[in-house]
């Protein structure tokens, strides 16, 4: 007995193809190889180098010449640093965390643009998507409250304070220690970088299984055809919905560095 | 050994599908919970957001997984 709980994938007749992995792999426009390791310059890497060109001329472009009375640029630039120094860095951190305003707004800025090009046409994916990307920003902020934490208490009491909570009965330390260490040391920066990559990953998917399923059902030669409209009209319903969860994650992200910061700095974390 | 029973194609659907319950039933709750607590003292509003989206964004990360796994565990 078998049980069939889906076709594969193209059959080879002109089925519907269901989008998977591969709609994440770009042809290399140019690739090399050094010291054993293959470089390739895709679609993805052209779309992080122009966020960031975008990124430093806009900013440049609105603190270049500040007023009091902002400008359009000026402000909406204001407003985002704003955002992140006073409602993330000074009321999750407290006043100590003004220093690090910088660097989350950096942090912000980046992940936001780069998540928007998800629902940019031409574009339409995020960087994000790829894990390398979320990975890195993660090892980034995961070696920055440990660096934040070791230099504030040393090595010994923070370590100490992650993994002997202070304040427990000691028989609850056999339980305790190794949950600490994991969702410390361990969860944290995975949960971290998987939480954006896999939303971006998704958010891709999701869209391209409406638009070609959208395209799949003008295609056919009957009357499903007049379903192709209620699945145009999911993808653009769907883009909307793309931009309110890029926008959250690139917040979720930050907020979560700002807490993890938090605990690093206070005193019995 | 002759096959008696066999299940084909994508498992990792209804891996993902029961791996949705519990985050499905998380998201509720905290939602739930900061519309009953911003309801009943609409000044914490502002204060409970930002713990809203962090616990949001920690039990979505679960479900995430799933979906993370479902592919790549073809």
């Amino acid at each position: 007995m078998t049980i069939v709980l889906a076709d594969p994938p193209c059959k080879g007749d002109n089925g519907f193809c269901a989008p998977g992995t591969d709609s994440f792999m770009f042809k290399p426009l140019v690739e090399w190889e050094w010291l054993n390791i293959h470089f390739q310059i895709t679609k993805i890497t052209i779309l992080v180098w122009i966020s960031v060109v975008l990124l430093i001329v806009l900013l440049l472009a609105a603190v270049r010449n500040p007023k009091i009375v902002p400008e359009r640029g000026q402000w909406m630039a204001e407003s985002v640093y704003g955002l992140v120094r006073n409602n993330i860095a000074e009321d999750m951190i407290g006043h100590e965390g003004l220093r690090f305003a910088p660097y989350l707004a950096t942090l912000f800025c980046f992940i936001l643009v780069t998540n928007i090009w998800g629902i940019i046409p031409v574009a339409q994916i995020s960087p994000n998507a790829h894990i390398a990307y979320p990975a890195f920003l993660a090892i980034i902020s995961w070696l920055m409250f440990n660096i934040v934490g070791i230099r504030k208490h040393g090595a010994k009491k923070y370590f100490g304070d992650i993994l002997f909570m202070p304040g427990v009965p000691k028989v609850m330390y056999i339980l305790l220690t190794p949950i600490e260490f994991i969702s410390t040391l361990i969860v944290r920066p995975i949960t971290l970088a998987v939480r954006l990559f896999a939303n971006m990953f998704a958010g891709h998917l999701l869209l391209l299984v409406f638009t070609l399923g959208t395209t799949y059902l003008l295609s056919v030669h009957n009357f499903s055809k007049i379903f192709a409209l209620p699945s145009f009209l999911m993808t653009i319903l769907l883009t909307f919905f793309e931009l309110f969860i890029e926008i959250l994650q690139a917040y979720v992200f930050v907020v979560l560095t700002a807490s993890y910061l938090q605990g690093a700095l206070a005193e019995e974390h | 050994m002759s096959t008696l029973a066999e299940v084909t194609g994508q498992l990792g659907t209804i891996g993902y599908g029961l791996a949705a319950i519990g985050p499905g039933v998380g998201i509720g709750l905290i939602f739930a919970a900061y519309i009953n607590s911003s309801a009943r003292q609409p000044e914490s509003a502002n204060f409970t957001r930002t713990w809203m989206l962090v616990g949001f964004a920690i039990i979505e990360a679960l479900a995430l997984f799933g979906l993370v796994l479902a592919f790549a565990l073809k």
